[in-house]
């Protein structure tokens, strides 16, 4: 149906005179100036919309059950980046939230971590505090998150503060207003800067993901441009939306973005993940995602290293669901923590 | 070729009500009712243990409203439910006859009785809490009050004979309170059941309140038993099979719920009923407020 849609002549051509590994600058030719990512970018395939729902959706009915359904719920609450991005936020919530990240169900030691705990740039100091070395990442939304309208020198203060304070991972907002606009360079310099931006001094650098916020993008052919844009410009993740945004990851925005890092290691051999954020709330739901990664993009993506949610209420209908399956017997809300 | 006057009858198979919609079963099934005589009547829905699943989280999330309002307010949308069942008299007398085996004079009693339960039980809202209530003497400058609180999700075996009476018996003391109900309507003979769920749906009452599953108990009681989200078990259906009771109280411990015990055989419903079966589904709570000076 969709697959192997992206075919495109032109980037065969530029990769062959590409020896470095880099992906910026395999694309330097590509990523010269507005002129020359708009023919790029606009040159990618359209999306068949009709299709990618339709596929989206018929993915959406496999039946997941028992043994396979176990392991699901294991390996989606692995890949849970634990989220709390409110105003209202306190040092105390945080840490309360950190807490359950290293041990969902405290009353199941074979319960798995999460992968993340996902914060604004101040609290990154609580939650570094509380998680140590327990495995379980710090990422922190920066870039004036969730808008992105900021100066640039702003946005870079704000990856470095939160670099600075201990992020393992920084998501940071694309300009949307740029990218609607057409204005691609700046986007690709903002990301290119901000990534340089997560360079830590021992030389080591912290993960960036880039969020697109798909709900204002408008089309998939949006989608698949910004996912290209933001790969070529060497984001270590591309990540749906803020969760701030109606709507927020959807089932077909996903797919469209499962088969952009499909095709881009198809050409440079470099891996890039995938994060749908917002909106994902039960059991069932991540695991329509999860069906979707491994037929889409292949199960080398079914690893926390390579495919994230962005949740909060998402985990504890996960362990409710774990609870359900390990004693066969229906759990309720009382019985885990609110956050 | 059959005559012009003639025509086929629309055979019904209706359906589960669950957080006032009128869903099918999950599983697909549904199942053969027959009359008293053992004539065909309809089909209905065979409730499998998700339905029971999806029927306590519409409890669940109809409980904090219910609860939330005023006794008054349940009283009044009580005594709406009674009016919509006067209104819908020869439907019930006829689900009830063909249900219970009844002549239309028993039958029209039967139903009599069960609108006049339902508007003593509508009565009850704004009372209970004065009769069992209190302001307690104790030893220091403390208003010490006792009150009378919902305690949460109760899941109902209803009657298997009594098929209206015995139901409405069993359902209004349990919501007029502010508990949320998931009712489980005799196997047997359920269409009165079905067609109480038709009145629910057009009266004022939240969808989620009271939520009926029709179907044979084993596939949904004993997920009920033991569903962790549900505080509350009345096994009043179960009247005289005490294996079966005995085995879903020892289900039901697991969250500590609160259960009714069936009895010996099934109650005379014409009695009047008492306060136990309120009483039986609230939680005491108090509170000491100190007194000014």
């Amino acid at each position: 149906m969709l697959d192997r849609v992206t075919s495109s002549a032109t980037i065969d051509n530029k990769m062959a005179s590409a020896a470095s590994t880099q992906p910026s600058a395999q694309f330097a030719d590509i990523t010269r100036n507005d002129d020359t990512l708009r023919r790029f970018l606009h040159g990618l395939p359209g999306v068949d919309q009709v299709g990618a729902e339709a596929r989206a959706a018929s993915l959406g009915t496999r039946s997941i059950k028992t043994t396979a359904k176990a392991w699901a719920i294991d390996l989606a609450i692995r890949m849970v980046d634990l989220t709390t991005l409110e105003g209202q936020d306190t040092p105390g919530k945080v840490r309360a939230l950190s807490a359950k990240a290293m041990h969902p169900d405290p009353a199941d030691s074979t319960c798995p971590a999460t992968a993340a705990v996902c914060v604004y740039p101040d609290m990154v100091g609580v939650a570094k505090e509380v998680l140590g070395n327990s495995g379980v990442n710090v990422a922190a939304v920066a870039t004036a998150f969730p808008s992105g309208r900021a100066a640039l020198d702003i946005k870079l203060a704000d990856t470095q503060d939160a670099v600075q304070a201990g992020a393992d991972e920084v998501d940071m907002v694309i300009d949307r207003g740029a990218f609607l606009s057409g204005r691609y360079k700046q986007v690709y310099d903002e990301i290119v800067a901000v990534r340089e931006a997560c360079a830590r001094p021992d030389g080591s650098s912290a993960h960036l993901k880039v969020i697109f916020e798909t709900g204002e993008l408008q089309t998939y052919d949006n989608v698949r441009r910004a996912s290209w844009l933001a790969m070529m410009a060497g984001g270590h993740f591309i990540k749906t939306s803020t969760g701030k945004v109606q709507p927020a990851a959807t089932l077909p925005v996903t797919l469209v973005m499962l088969e952009a890092v499909r095709d881009f290691r198809e050409q440079t051999g470099v891996q890039i993940g995938v994060k749908p954020a917002g909106g994902i709330r039960t059991s069932k739901d991540a695991i329509k995602y999860l069906v979707m990664v491994n037929e889409i993009a292949g199960d080398d993506w079914l690893d926390p290293d390579w495919f994230r949610f962005g949740a909060s209420t998402l985990l504890n209908d996960l362990l409710m669901q774990r609870t359900k399956l390990t004693t066969g017997v229906y759990s309720g809300p009382d019985y885990f923590t609110l956050d | 070729m059959t005559p012009p006057d003639s025509r086929i009858e629309v055979r019904k198979t209706y359906k589960l009500y669950i957080g006032g919609q009128f869903p099918r079963s999950e599983s697909g099934h549904s199942y053969v009712v027959d009359d008293a005589k053992g004539r065909f009547v309809a089909n209905a829905a065979l409730a499998s243990r998700k339905d029971a699943r999806d029927a306590v989280q519409a409890a669940r999330a109809a409980f904090g409203g219910w609860s939330g309002k005023t006794a008054y307010n349940r009283a009044q949308i009580l005594y709406r439910v009674a009016e919509i069942m006067e209104d819908r008299r020869p439907q019930f007398v006829e689900a009830v006859r063909q249900s219970e085996g009844l002549t239309p004079t028993q039958a029209g009693k039967a139903l009599d009785a069960s609108i006049d339960r339902l508007v003593w039980y509508a009565g009850w809202a704004d009372k209970i809490t004065q009769v069992t209530g209190n302001a307690n003497p104790v030893a220091g400058p403390f208003f010490n009050l006792s009150t009378p609180e919902p305690t949460g999700v109760v899941a109902v075996v209803a009657p298997q004979q009594s098929s209206l009476l015995g139901l409405v018996s069993v359902v209004a003391p349990v919501v007029v309170t502010g508990n949320t109900a998931v009712v489980l309507a005799s196997p047997g003979r359920p269409l009165p059941a079905v067609t109480f769920s038709e009145v629910l749906a057009t009266s004022d009452v939240p969808g989620g309140v009271v939520n009926i599953l029709t179907g044979k108990h084993s596939n949904t009681a004993p997920t009920l038993a033991s569903h962790m989200d549900v505080n509350a078990i009345d096994l009043t259906g179960l009247a005289g099979d005490s294996a079966q009771a005995a085995a879903l109280e020892e289900s039901a411990a697991d969250n500590l719920k609160r259960v009714l015990r069936p009895p010996a055989t099934e109650p005379d419903w014409t009695l009047e009923p008492g306060i136990g079966r309120m009483t039986t589904f609230l939680e005491t709570k108090t509170v000491w407020h100190p007194i000014g000076v």
